[in-house]
């Protein structure tokens, strides 16, 4: 049995130490333990009360145990209720001890007092002992039938505690069963509640190994059970709505008729005061108008008056969590909150976690109609005291104008930032004039005579030096003073700590000198030889990269460090937009909050009751790949300034064109991998492995395996690979990289629904038609599949992710393919290996 | 489903700890205290209420300078959470009738009764003060309220010498009265809190009234509540762009852009003659929280001059001028602005014969105080900083300063004109007839002036 897991934290000097009272307590109980003198319980009480007190602070008072349970033989209800409360404390880990209080709780699971037997229950069930689960049984089945709601709902929960310390006890008890039938039928509208939570959990634990709980959890998303809840929904308290609500989220009704009459029924929950009704009906409306576009927006502009009133009316706290909400759906939509941008205005006195949602809430809003009075806001922000503020402040304005609305007005802006001499709104803007300018060149001369008067001495924070010798580099022509600034900087190399601001440096400095030879030769072999002397890595081997380049040919020099640009036109996304829909499926978790799926942020088995279960979660976004030493290389490259990620994509896409090695991947097609491929000197030797699986021995093999793939009936004129193989990687890899080729809907045999419970069964399908499937999870009703299929002849592979609803028997397809020509083909193809489930 | 809840000290002490469901470790309430305390180096960033560590997720509000905090490790609702960690500290408050450290320390065991109920195994149960009450058996041990500090939520309805009952607001639900006779009485107060933006030439740039009717209700035997109010209410701007200030403010119809109701509410009659009615349970709660952008007077107008005066000295005048009528009164007025960081010396010129006000020079956060006591409506206050600098003046002093903010409570006083036009008590007996109390009460949310 492992010790007890109290923590031993060292009492503060406030706090009594502990040994010596804990010892003295024992003492007085046991004096007291068989005393019926008058006074005794208000004596009892005191004690019980410093027992409890010492437990809550952190002191070990497992020692007492026995002088409790002694002194538990009372009729007096709050001590009765801080026993238990103690017992539960210590039973797990005194099993022994433990076995003492059986008799008491089973007495008082008796007790004529209602109240007292569900007190007793609920702390039985509390023990936490696996070997006393015996002594369960049968309390639990009383419980369950209790003439008094207090106990059956506490028998309710009582199931799922006794579920967890023995699941076989449970079920063989057949506890689900009874849950079910408390649960259509109890009058107590509580008793339901919980007998729902119950068999949600116990049935989503078992599904995995138990084709009849899926069956019974797919029964709670079942119209008669749905609607039998949705009929009683105002007997519910709001907590169990919110539960209810949920359910109902995951309900797929059959057609329009049925979505109106769910929404009119739920209408009135939106003037819900509680905000986790309100987001929880909010979901369900956002989630059953998915497919119907009109209704979908009519929701939207139906829920944005109550959003509003949640993040004015609540705590701050609260407003925070719905604004994460809005800031969602803001992406989504950005117009439904245009004209009500002064909501999010911030006020002086807002935490800073308010006021940052609201910035990104006026970022995300802004349009042409509006753009103007919101950048007039965010400036009276960027002159404000609260120096987090103002950064964040102008690191919007940035944003907006990265937008494209309005431009020569904001730039106007971003240089009087500057004018203002205050270092923090220095740094930060320079570091937003460098953004604009890879966007907007043409602002180049306006930007630069500002740039120029800014003194590099005033300049400290790592990222606006780094942005400001860019400038000066990349501008070296047209600003004047550019060599001799940037020599002043060679000159105090040693005395600048950051690698990144040296590696711009000795960039900076090229530049300058190709364009600028005779002004910038001294500055340039000062830095080349600093460059090499320096003992940081990546700062050495450029210099040294530049030396030999200069030695070789300064032409070629000047072709890859300074080739012409191309306005950058967007910016890396750092969000893939199957990732936001997946965050969007997610609605009302915290996944909006945080901004990731749940499975990045939650272990396997804390996933909720409907969630996928997520092998395919990493596979199908896979922003942390599994492989250690590719996530040490992307660390690396994130670290590294976006600055110098880009600049150097721009550098070597435009020398790409020449065939030499740096075929970095167009900027198109690189959106979702943001800084990771502009790092072309590790993903340039990556990627041709991977943009192209092995495929030779695949050949070979279909020589004498090749046939059995063709399907029998109109064999389509696409054959496949029968043994095409692809590591889980490359295949995540490979299905960022690609853009969708086609998105279909089908359905599927409802026999061949039914075949999969086995989860097996459809991969094994696919796989006699030379489809294999890479990955699979999910949770009836809805299965997800990623599969990957080759071409026989020649390396193209097509990606496919498939998912299954079981209910709908509707078929969702995204197929990726890097042979665009024959994605028709593949699909039919695909397709009629599905069209086969089940019917064989 | 909720792990665990806590109630932790501002020095980080466990007041209560109850594990529900033993899948995060014990020092969770350590390890979340550290990480809130030094959540930015600085300092600077406050901890927002919801994050993840190591799997774990820590969601927290702050009440009365205490930490409410529960754990989970499954993917919850964060607005779930986050209301009901306000839920059991208002049914604490219920409870104990004053909700602080000291209160929660000696009835801690209350608490921990009160936590039984609310969660079980991790999921809420109730947190209805009315529902919980059979089920609590520890009688509070109420601390004695008048000696909290005045500043208290009791200071707030207090208007000029007419002192409301205020020790009502602290007065447990379940606790009987010394005399063991419990008041019959119910307290319906209309808070309205304001936010207005002026610009630098004083016009209004933005202003919201964030209004709660918020409902404590002592009587026995639930009786049924009808409350009636404003017959030219309307909800729902329309099609009306909030903000669209139009010259609608001549109507005098109160117009509610949105709002939301307690569960308890009823509001069948409420499109024909604006009533709700309710049985109230027990306890305090929001009968209606609402939203207005509809154009209003803000109470103050303030007028800021700055002058230049040499290169090391400025002068600055502050102005504010109250715009309610001479019946009301503001009280605890305080004006805030900030100077530029070069300032080193400010010396005030107060006006004579008011009394209870005073100006200070925060030094360190480089801040101009100016507290006022009370302000009559229609009086006008001046103030007089002259400011000495450590540098020289470049550029434009406005940029170094303000902008100016105001805090406030006006008692007696609402700027929505929202009434509670009458308060029926659906009376079983004839005897006594309960006290019924209706205060409204203005503050300040955020009101800022730009210069």
């Amino acid at each position: 049995m492992a010790p007890p897991a109290q923590s031993h934290r060292s009492p503060s000097p406030s706090q009594p130490s502990g040994k010596g009272e804990v010892s003295d307590l024992k003492t007085q109980l046991r004096q007291l333990a068989g005393s019926r003198a008058p006074g005794t319980d208000d004596t009892k009480r005191e004690l019980f009360k410093k027992v409890i007190s010492y437990m809550t602070i952190g002191i070990d008072v497992s020692s007492v145990f026995s002088e409790m349970v002694m002194c538990s033989a009372t009729s007096d209800i709050v001590l009765k209720k801080m026993c238990y409360l103690y017992v539960g404390n210590y039973a797990k880990h005194n099993p022994d001890l433990a076995l003492l209080t059986i008799n008491f709780l089973q007495r008082d699971c008796k007790d004529e007092d209602p109240m007292i037997r569900g007190l007793a229950l609920r702390s039985l069930c509390s023990l936490g002992v696996a070997n006393l689960v015996e002594y369960l049984v049968g309390p639990l089945g009383n419980g369950l039938k209790d003439g008094n709601s207090y106990v059956r709902m506490v028998a309710a929960v009582g199931v799922l505690k006794l579920y967890h310390l023995s699941a076989s006890t449970c079920l063989d008890a057949d506890f689900p069963p009874l849950l079910k039938q408390l649960m259509l039928k109890d009058k107590d509208a509580q008793v339901v509640a919980n007998c729902l939570t119950s068999l949600q959990e116990i049935w989503s634990l078992e599904a995995s190994t138990s084709e009849e709980a899926a069956r019974e959890r797919e029964t709670l998303l079942s119209k008669p059970v749905v609607y039998y809840f949705l009929n009683r929904m105002k007997e519910f308290s709001e907590w169990a709505q919110c539960i209810v609500l949920e359910l109902v989220s995951k309900y797929v009704p059959v057609d329009s008729e049925e979505i109106f009459d769910i929404m009119n029924l739920l209408e009135d929950r939106l003037h819900h005061a509680n905000g986790a009704v309100v987001l929880a009906t909010i979901k369900v409306f956002l989630h059953m108008t998915l497919s119907m576009t009109d209704v979908h927006q009519q929701v939207y502009e139906r829920i944005k008056a109550p959003l509003l009133t949640l993040v004015s009316s609540g705590s701050p706290e609260q407003s925070y969590a719905v604004l994460s909400h809005l800031h969602l759906l803001v992406m989504r939509a950005p117009y439904i909150f245009s004209s009500d941008y002064k909501h999010f205005y911030c006020q002086y006195n807002e935490p800073f976690y308010v006021k940052k949602l609201k910035l990104d809430m006026l970022t995300a809003v802004a349009n042409e109609s509006n753009t103007y009075e919101i950048v007039t806001e965010l400036c009276e922000y960027v002159a404000n005291v609260d120096i987090p503020m103002a950064r964040e402040s102008i690191r919007a304005v940035g944003k907006i104008a990265l937008q494209q609305y309005d431009v020569n007005a904001i730039v106007d802006r971003l240089l009087q930032f500057l004018e203002m001499e205050k270092e923090h709104v220095t740094a930060e803007t320079l570091v937003l004039v460098k953004d604009l300018l890879r966007k907007y060149p043409q602002w180049s001369h306006d930007c630069i005579a500002v740039v120029g008067n800014i003194s590099s001495k005033n300049v400290q924070e790592p990222k606006a030096k780094a942005a400001l010798i860019w400038m000066l580099g990349e501008y070296a022509q047209d600003m004047q003073d550019s060599p001799y600034i940037l020599e002043g900087l060679v000159e105090n190399w040693d005395e600048e700590n950051s690698a990144e601001v040296r590696l711009h440096l000795l960039t900076a400095v090229m530049k300058c000198f190709l364009r600028r030879a005779p002004e910038t030769q001294k500055a340039l072999g000062d830095a080349l030889a600093a460059g090499v002397a320096d003992f940081h890595q990546d700062v050495h081997d450029r210099a040294l990269l530049y030396y030999r380049l200069l030695k070789y040919d300064v032409s070629v020099a000047e072709r890859i460090v300074n080739p012409p640009k191309q306005a950058v036109s967007v910016f890396a996304d750092t969000q893939s937009s199957e990732m936001k829909d997946r965050i969007f499926d997610e609605f009302n978790s915290l996944s909006v909050v945080y901004q990731k799926p749940s499975y990045m942020f939650t272990d396997k088995e804390h996933r909720g009751p409907f969630a996928f279960s997520e092998e395919l979660g990493s596979l199908s976004i896979g922003t942390e790949p599994s492989d250690g030493a590719v996530a040490a290389q992307r660390v690396e490259a994130n670290d590294k300034d976006l600055l110098l990620g880009t600049s150097e994509k721009e550098e070597s896409h435009g020398y790409g064109n020449n065939g030499s090695a740096y075929n970095a991947p167009s900027y198109d097609a690189s959106t979702t991998a943001g800084a990771s491929q502009g790092h072309f000197d590790l993903v340039s030797i990556d990627q041709p492995s991977t943009l192209h699986p092995p495929s030779s021995f695949a050949i070979d093999d279909l020589l004498g395996l090749g046939m059995p793939a063709a399907p029998s009936s109109a064999p389509p004129a696409l054959l496949l690979n029968a043994k095409a193989t692809i590591d889980p990687n490359a295949f995540q890899q490979k299905w960022r990289q690609l853009p969708v080729s086609l998105s279909q809907e089908t359905s599927i045999d409802p026999q061949g629904v039914a075949g999969m419970t086995n989860p097996q069964a459809l991969p094994q399908h696919m796989q006699g038609h030379s489809i294999n499937c890479i990955a699979s999870g999910g949770q009836a009703p809805n299965f997800k599949f990623f599969f990957f299929a080759q071409k026989a002849e020649g390396s193209s592979a097509y990606l496919v992710e498939c998912v299954i609803n079981s209910s709908s028997c509707k078929v969702q397809l995204k197929i990726k393919t890097d042979d665009q020509a024959t994605s028709q083909a593949f699909s039919e193809l695909f397709q009629s290996a599905l069209s086969k489930f089940g019917s064989t | 489903m909720i792990s665990q809840f806590f109630v932790l000290s501002q020095r980080g002490d466990n007041i209560v700890f109850r594990d529900y469901r033993r899948d995060v470790q014990k020092g969770s309430a350590e390890i979340f205290f550290r990480k809130v305390k030094f959540w930015k180096e600085d300092g600077k960033e406050e901890a927002p209420p919801v994050f993840n560590l190591d799997g774990v997720n820590y969601f927290h509000v702050k009440v009365v300078g205490l930490l409410f905090v529960a754990t989970t490790r499954t993917n919850l609702s964060p607005s779930l959470a986050l209301e009901l960690l306000q839920r059991i500290a208002r049914a604490i408050k219920d409870y104990l009738g004053v909700l602080n450290e000291e209160s929660m320390r000696k009835n801690f065991v209350l608490v921990y009764e009160l936590l039984d109920e609310v969660i079980d195994f991790g999921y809420v149960q109730t947190t209805s003060t009315e529902v919980l009450k059979s089920y609590v058996f520890n009688e509070p041990i109420v601390i004695d309220a008048a000696r909290l500090p005045t500043l208290g939520p009791a200071a707030l309805f207090m208007q000029g010498n007419k002192r409301m009952p205020g020790t009502a607001v602290t007065k447990s639900v379940v606790a009987n009265e010394p005399g063991g006779r419990k008041r019959e009485e119910i307290f319906v107060d209309i808070i309205e809190k304001i936010s207005v933006t002026f610009s630098s030439s004083g016009y209004v740039l933005t202003s919201e009234i964030d209004g709660t009717i918020q409902m404590k209700s002592y009587l026995s035997g639930n009786p049924e509540i009808r409350l009636a109010l404003n017959d030219d209410l309307h909800i729902g701007r329309g099609s009306v762009p909030s903000f669209g200030y139009s010259r609608s403010s001549g109507t005098g119809a109160v117009i509610l852009d949105d709002c939301n109701f307690h569960e308890s509410v009823h509001m069948d009659s409420f499109d024909v003659d604006r009533t709700l009615s309710l049985v109230p349970p027990d306890g305090e709660f929001p009968v209606m929280n609402y939203r207005i952008t509809q154009e209003f007077k803000p109470p103050f107008t303030i007028n800021t001059l700055i002058e230049e005066a040499g290169s090391l000295k400025a002068e600055v005048i502050l102005k504010i001028r109250a715009e309610f009528p001479s019946s009301v009164t503001a009280n605890t007025i305080l004006i805030e602005m900030p100077l530029p960081t070069y300032t080193t010396r400010v010396n005030f010129d107060l006006e004579r014969g008011i009394v209870g006000q005073n100006a200070d020079f925060k030094e360190s956060q480089k801040k101009l105080e100016w507290n006022i006591k009370k302000i009559v409506g229609g009086s006008e206050h001046t103030l007089r900083a002259k400011l000495n600098f450590s540098q020289e003046l470049h550029g434009n002093i406005t940029k170094e300063a303000g902008p100016v903010s105001l805090t406030f409570t006006i008692p007696m006083y609402n700027p929505s004109r929202l009434q509670v036009k009458y308060l029926q008590i659906a009376k079983k007996s004839k005897t006594a007839n309960p006290y019924r109390w209706v205060r409204y009460v203005t503050q300040a949310n955020s009101y800022v002036a730009r210069i």
